[in-house]
Order: C-alpha cells, then sequence, then structure tokens
C-alpha cells in the first residue's frame, strides 16, 4: 500500500515541511550562483559588495538552518511513521511546523530588508547583514534572533511528536526492542535537544534583551563560545539524517539490506556521546580561552571520526552486498552491478563518495595546530559544501526521488532529468570544492566580496588563482542548474495526476544481523543522555565557568551596526 | 552481539588512525612548540580601545622594543582597518627575532592572518589575542582580516613588511 494512502495525515504533515524545504533550497542556490560569480569578479552586477553579505547571510540561513531543518522534520516524520506503523501526533507535528515558519518568515523577512535599504520598523533598521553565525557585537533586527528561536523552538515540539509516538508505541509493544528508524531519530533528538541549549541561552538569554536595548552589552567571546556548543553538533543534525537514509534505505535500492542493526546502533548512540563536547574546535585560534581546553576538544573531536569511519564500513558491506545479490562477482567488478542509472541510489552514492573526501579535509580542520594555516580561508567552505553541500543535500534531493512520489501518491516525471541530476551536482561540486581547498592553502579568506587587496597579492600553492576562480565559476554554474533540475522533476511530479502503480515502497528487507544482536543496554536513553551530560559538564564546565565568573556581560559590548 | 571479522579489523585500524592523529598533534604541541592562540594576552574593555581610553600601548599602537632580539607589535583591528597594517602604513619588524603581536578590537570581531606564514588568530572584541613568531625570510607578507566584520570587509587588508635585522630602523620604535 502507498504511504500516502496509508497514512495521509502524516504525509500531508511531510509534503508542507518539504515545500517549505524546497523553497528555501531554490532561494538559496539562487543566492549561491550571485556569489560564486561575484566573489570570483566574474561577474558583479547583480548586487554591490557591500550588499553581498546579505546574500552571504540568506544562503547560510536558508540552506543551512532551514532547508535543513524542514527537510530533517518531513524525513523524521515519515521515518517514525513508517517504523512505529501508526500516524503522528498531528496537533504537535501541525504546530512545530507553523512555528518553524513563522521563525523562517520573521528572519527571512529581517535579512531581506537589507536589499531593500534597511527601513526603520519598529524602531530598529530592518537588516541582518551577520551571517549564519550572528557574532556579536554586530547587531540584526531583533527580528532576526527572534525568528532563529522560534525556528529552534518549533523543533523542539517536532521532537515532541515522535517521543510520543514513540511511547504511544511502547505501551502497545512492550519488551519489544525500538524499530531501527525511530532508534536513530530518537537519538538525534536527544543530541539535538542538549546542543541547542547553547544557541537557546545565546539568543534568548542574551541577544533578543540586547538588540531590543533592555540590556547595555554582552561578552563576544561569552556568546560566540554559545554559538559554537550549538554549532558543531548541527552538522551532526544535518549528517545523522543522511545516516539515517545511508543505512536503512540505500542497502535496499542496492538491492540487499543492511548489514548489521547493531553497528548501526552504536554508531548513533556514539554520536549522542561525542556530538557537543567538541564546539572549541571551532575556536582554536580564539584569544581568551587555555590550551588545554581545546586541546580536550581535540581529542573528543578525532574520537568522533569512529563512527564515521564505521559508517563507511557498514555502508560499503551493505551495499555490496546488494551488488552480489544482483549478480556482481569480484574484488571491485561488483560496482558495476549496481543501480547507477536510479537517481536515488546514484544520489546516495555519491554524496557519500564526497563525503569521504569531506572527511579528509574535517581532520584537517580538527588537527589543532594545522588548523592555523586554513583556519577562516576558503578551505573551511570548501569543506563544509562537502559535508552540509553534498553529504546531506545530496542524500536529501537523492531520497526525494524516491519518497516524493510515495507521499503524494504520484509516479516521479521527467527521469532522466533525475537520473541526470546527481552527477552534475557531483561534477559542479568536484569542480567547486577542490578548487576552494587549494584556495584556502593559498590564505584566500572565505565570507569576502572581494578577496582581493591592495597591499598584496595571494599566490597559489598548486595551480593559479585566475584557474582556481574559473572552477569556482563553473562548479557554482553547474550546482545551481543540479538544483534547479531537482526543483524542475519536484514541481512536475507534484503537478501530476495519480495513475498508475508506484515502482517504490517502504517496505523494508530485515538487516543481516538484525537487533536481537544487539545488546539491550544501547536502547537505554537515560544511560546515554546523562553520560553525554558529563562529558559537557567536563568539557564546557570550567571554561563557561571562568567566563561568567568575571561578570556575565564582561568585557562587554554595546550593539554596533554593521 | 556479533561482530564480523572484518569490522574487528576495520575498527582496529580506525582506533589506530585516530589515536596516531592525536599523537601527531601531541608532538606538534610538545616537540615541534607550536602554541595555540591562548589567555595569556588577558581582558582589555572594548569601549575603552575605541575611546583610546584604556592607558596601555593600544592607545598609541605600533612596534615596541622589549630588548634586541624581541620587538611586541601592538594592533587595532577596527572597521575597516588594521593600525598600524593598512595602507600606506605597514608593519615593519626585523627578521630573525622574537616578534609578539598583540592584537585587540575596537568594535566588531575581526581576523588577523598573514600571508604564507601560520599565524592566524581571531581578534574577539574583550580579548587581547597574542602570538609570538619568528620570520626567517624578509620581504611584504600580506596581512588579511579573515572575519566578516560589516559592509567593507573585503577592503580590510594590510602588509607586514620583515626587513633584515641591520637595516631595522630604530625609529619604527615608538619607546
Amino acid at each position: 500500500m502507498v504511504f500516502v494512502d496509508e497514512y495521509p495525515k502524516t504525509s500531508k504533515l511531510v509534503r508542507s515541511e518539504f515545500i517549505v524545504a524546497f523553497v528555501a533550497l531554490g532561494i538559496g542556490a539562487l543566492f549561491g550562483i550571485v556569489q560564486a560569480l561575484h566573489r570570483t569578479g566574474m561577474f558583479r552586477g547583480f548586487v554591490s559588495s557591500a550588499d553581498y553579505y546579505t546574500l552571504l547571510t540568506g544562503h547560510g540561513v536558508l540552506l543551512a538552518l532551514v532547508f535543513t531543518t524542514f527537510f530533517i522534520a518531513g524525513l523524521f516524520a515519515w521515518g517514525v511513521t513508517n517504523s512505529l506503523e501508526r500516524e503522528l501526533p498531528q496537533r504537535i507535528a501541525w504546530s512545530a511546523f507553523w512555528l518553524m515558519l513563522t521563525g523562517t518568515v520573521l528572519a527571512a523577512v529581517a535579512i531581506l530588508g537589507g536589499v531593500f535599504g534597511a527601513p526603520s520598523v519598529f524602531g530598529h533598521d530592518l537588516e541582518a547583514d551577520v551571517l549564519f553565525t550572528f557574532y556579536a557585537p554586530m547587531k540584526a533586527h531583533p527580528a532576526f534572533y527572534v525568528g532563529a528561536a522560534l525556528i529552534i523552538v518549533g523543533s523542539w515540539i517536532a521532537g515532541l511528536a515522535y517521543f510520543k509516538a514513540l511511547w504511544a508505541w511502547r505501551a502497545e509493544n512492550p519488551g519489544e526492542r525500538i524499530p531501527l528508524k525511530t532508534f536513530m531519530i530518537v537519538t538525534t533528538m536527544l543530541m539535538w535537544y542538549i546542543s541547542t541549549i547553547g544557541v537557546a541561552v545565546e539568543v534568548v538569554v542574551f541577544l533578543i534583551p540586547w538588540s531590543l536595548g533592555l540590556i547595555s552589552q554582552v561578552d563576544p567571546l561569552l556568546t560566540r563560545t554559545l554559538f559554537w556548543y550549538f554549532g558543531h553538533p548541527v552538522v551532526y543534525f544535518w549528517l545523522m539524517p543522511a545516516y539515517l537514509v545511508w543505512y536503512t534505505i540505500l542497502p535496499k535500492l542496492a538491492g540487499g539490506r543492511l548489514f548489521s542493526d547493531p553497528l548501526a546502533r552504536i554508531v548513533f548512540v556514539l554520536f549522542l556521546l561525542l556530538s557537543t563536547p567538541v564546539g572549541f574546535h571551532h575556536q582554536y585560534v580564539d584569544p581568551g580561552i587555555p590550551e588545554g581546553f581545546k586541546f580536550i576538544a581535540m581529542t573528543n573531536t578525532m574520537f568522533l571520526l569512529l563512527p564515521s569511519l564505521l559508517t563507511a564500513f557498514t555502508v560499503v558491506a551493505s551495499v555490496e552486498h546488494g551488488a552480489r545479490q544482483r549478480g556482481g562477482e569480484g574484488y571491485f567488478n561488483w560496482l558495476r552491478s549496481l543501480p547507477w542509472g536510479e537517481p536515488a541510489f546514484a544520489g546516495c552514492m555519491l554524496a557519500g563518495l564526497m563525503f569521504a573526501a569531506g572527511g579528509f579535509s574535517g581532520m584537517i580542520n580538527a588537527g589543532m595546530n594545522i588548523n592555523y594555516l586554513i583556519h577562516n580561508t576558503l578551505w573551511v567552505p570548501g569543506h563544509f559544501h562537502l559535508t552540509v553541500g553534498t553529504a546531506f543535500a545530496l542524500t536529501a534531493m537523492a531520497i526525494s526521488y524516491w519518497l516524493v512520489p510515495q507521499i503524494t501518491g504520484k509516479k516521479l516525471q521527467r527521469r532522466s532529468v533525475a537520473i541526470a541530476q546527481p552527477y552534475v551536482w557531483f561534477v559542479g561540486m568536484a569542480l567547486m570544492s577542490n578548487a576552494m581547498h587549494r584556495a584556502g592553502l593559498a590564505g584566500i579568506p572565505r565570507r569576502t566580496a572581494e578577496p582581493t587587496y591592495d597591499e598584496f597579492a595571494f599566490e597559489g600553492l598548486v595551480g593559479t588563482v585566475a584557474e582556481m576562480r574559473l572552477q569556482i565559476a563553473i562548479g557554482g554554474l553547474l550546482l545551481f542548474l543540479g538544483a534547479v533540475m531537482f526543483l524542475a522533476v519536484m514541481a512536475e511530479t507534484w503537478l501530476a495526476h495519480r495513475g498508475g502503480r508506484l515502482s517504490v515502497n517502504s517496505d523494508f528487507p530485515a538487516p543481516l544481523s538484525g537487533p536481537e544482536h544487539s545488546p539491550r543496554i544501547l536502547d537505554n536513553y537515560k544511560l546515554w543522555t546523562a553520560i553525554a551530560l558529563v562529558l559537557i559538564v567536563i568539557a564546557y564546565g570550567p571554561p563557561l565557568a571562568s567566563m561568567l565568573a568575571d561578570g556575565v556581560t564582561m568585557p562587554g559590548s554595546p550593539p554596533i551596526p554593521v | 552481539m556479533q561482530v564480523h571479522n572484518f569490522e574487528k579489523v576495520w575498527l582496529g585500524a580506525a582506533l589506530l588512525l585516530i589515536v596516531g592523529f592525536i599523537a601527531t598533534i601531541s608532538y606538534g604541541t610538545v616537540g615541534a612548540g607550536i602554541a595555540m592562540v591562548d589567555d595569556s594576552g588577558g581582558q582589555i574593555d572594548p569601549q575603552a580601545v575605541q575611546s583610546g581610553e584604556t592607558g596601555t600601548t593600544f592607545d598609541d599602537p605600533g612596534v615596541v622594543k622589549q630588548n634586541d632580539s624581541h620587538y611586541v607589535v601592538y594592533v587595532v583591528a577596527q572597521q575597516f582597518q588594521f593600525v598600524p597594517g593598512s595602507g600606506d602604513n605597514p608593519i615593519q619588524v626585523p627578521a630573525n627575532t622574537l616578534v609578539t603581536f598583540k592584537v585587540t578590537s575596537a568594535d566588531v570581531m575581526h581576523g588577523f592572518a598573514i600571508t604564507g606564514t601560520n599565524i592566524n588568530t581571531m581578534v574577539i572584541p574583550g580579548q587581547v589575542a597574542e602570538v609570538t613568531a619568528r620570520f626567517d625570510e624578509t620581504g611584504t607578507y600580506g596581512l588579511v582580516c579573515h572575519e566578516y566584520c560589516g559592509a567593507g570587509h573585503h577592503t580590510m587588508g594590510g602588509s607586514v613588511e620583515v626587513v633584515p635585522q641591520s637595516q631595522y630602523n630604530a625609529t619604527e620604535v615608538t619607546n
């Protein structure tokens, strides 16, 4: 039975979450191509260099916060419903959706005010050119901070719907193992609750009152530290849903079964434990933080490689199993037996491959002392366009080719465009990202409208600066094309009429090694949450205590316009 | 719980890689002596930096000679320049001599990176970033603000001129 007919209410919710996500993706991608052409100097006619930062803020917020959070909310709603075989509690899930949407509109209006001359609204200039990280003391319109807070609070309430569904399921199925998808989703949400406390305190306790003039100053190092308490786990909030897809859907698309249910559970528990006490690795070169705390964050970060390395094994093993079921043979020849012409499969695989490259550049970022060479250079966006920009985004697009037909009941339209799209994205990202990494090694900074200076010129270590610019611009164009192709396929599918049998469904084969092989203690959420909190107290207790001890808002800065 | 043999080998290799990374970084810190930017620069009132009333050398930033083998460079980063460093006011330091950069902000967050070196620090209002280095090669190095600091961020650069010790102009030294 098609998912939309079995669970019509949750299907409607998933569709709504996806529509917001896809609109954000389209606008964010448009800003992205304008930036790629602007900063490489290929074409600067769209915006002035001062307004470049408005688009950069929009690109970061719409893609990294709005597209991700709404898509994940939709995917999780499907995942919980599918694996617990029950509709989500509708009132809770829908209030979460409307809260997140209100927050998105507030933040988007505040940002876009910047390109319309920043008119005064409620006594504050309507602009938010503060980028995705909104470091104080740079000030945005209060609506921006309120919007960000509503998105976060909305995501908390969305999580409550999954918990309520799980509790209801448990009451009816006492003693049974939590189904894998729900296990992964609830573990991700627990990680999310713990980590978003940082940004919630930053925004609600400090930035909202400060932007309204209720408090005169904030401590920029403290608010920045609270941001990064949240800023690293958020990347796992993007990644864990991609892992959910790679573990639970991809093996089936390959024609096989998940290799190991126990290992999948261990990986997610490790993420719950280690995702948060690592934020100082974004602050390796911050003054005001003793070296010892940075070292603790570094070791935690390195151990955080473990779940991803284990995932690489399990996913490849599951896919290989699938290939052999399809008649694949040999050490590497089985790769030829995989369904590379299936857009959902090809997209997930290419996303995983790029994630491996992103993982390696991430190991450099995590290397405390080698980080000096690349901190805040173009290397860093080169890295995260492989992770959130491909591992997450391409997986999300790929799995939409498989999931959207099931939540609409309509066949995928423009199949040939869908088949080509992941490859277009892959080539575009390969061009853009390799050049960004190399530009970073030459010292070229990120987050700038014009990376050229009166006083000196950059010299490439590998390749020339002109060649890197060309690759970034061509790569950016291909990525924009890839986004447009995806959105066109989605729009046509959405507007098509129902008819005929779907070739996809949400029935899953059992893993090769099932939950009966995984220790029950893995499902003990209270234990893992408690350990996660202890690790956070060790990593964050002393540094936060010393930042607060000298006065909560000292040394303090008043709001400063951009 | 059943763990496949290949999985065990993979797990062992992964742990080895992780421990290896931590070991090399520890060596970089202890053996090669690459210190991290830390809290040694102390704190400062950012509003006093803005008004030039800190009562420290940041009120009149520039190069200060500690002794023949150690110079300290005080730099104020502000929207959208380094003082000294930007435009026709480059930072001048001697080669093969210890140079400590002390950098703070008069307004928002900035970055301070010298191209072709591993000198790279955040500049955070309220904190003094302290980085000590030695330039082996003479020449002009680029200075970059690498953290977005406002609408004119892309104009915020500068240069560092490293001259031979024998030619280092003592009049650059403010006291």
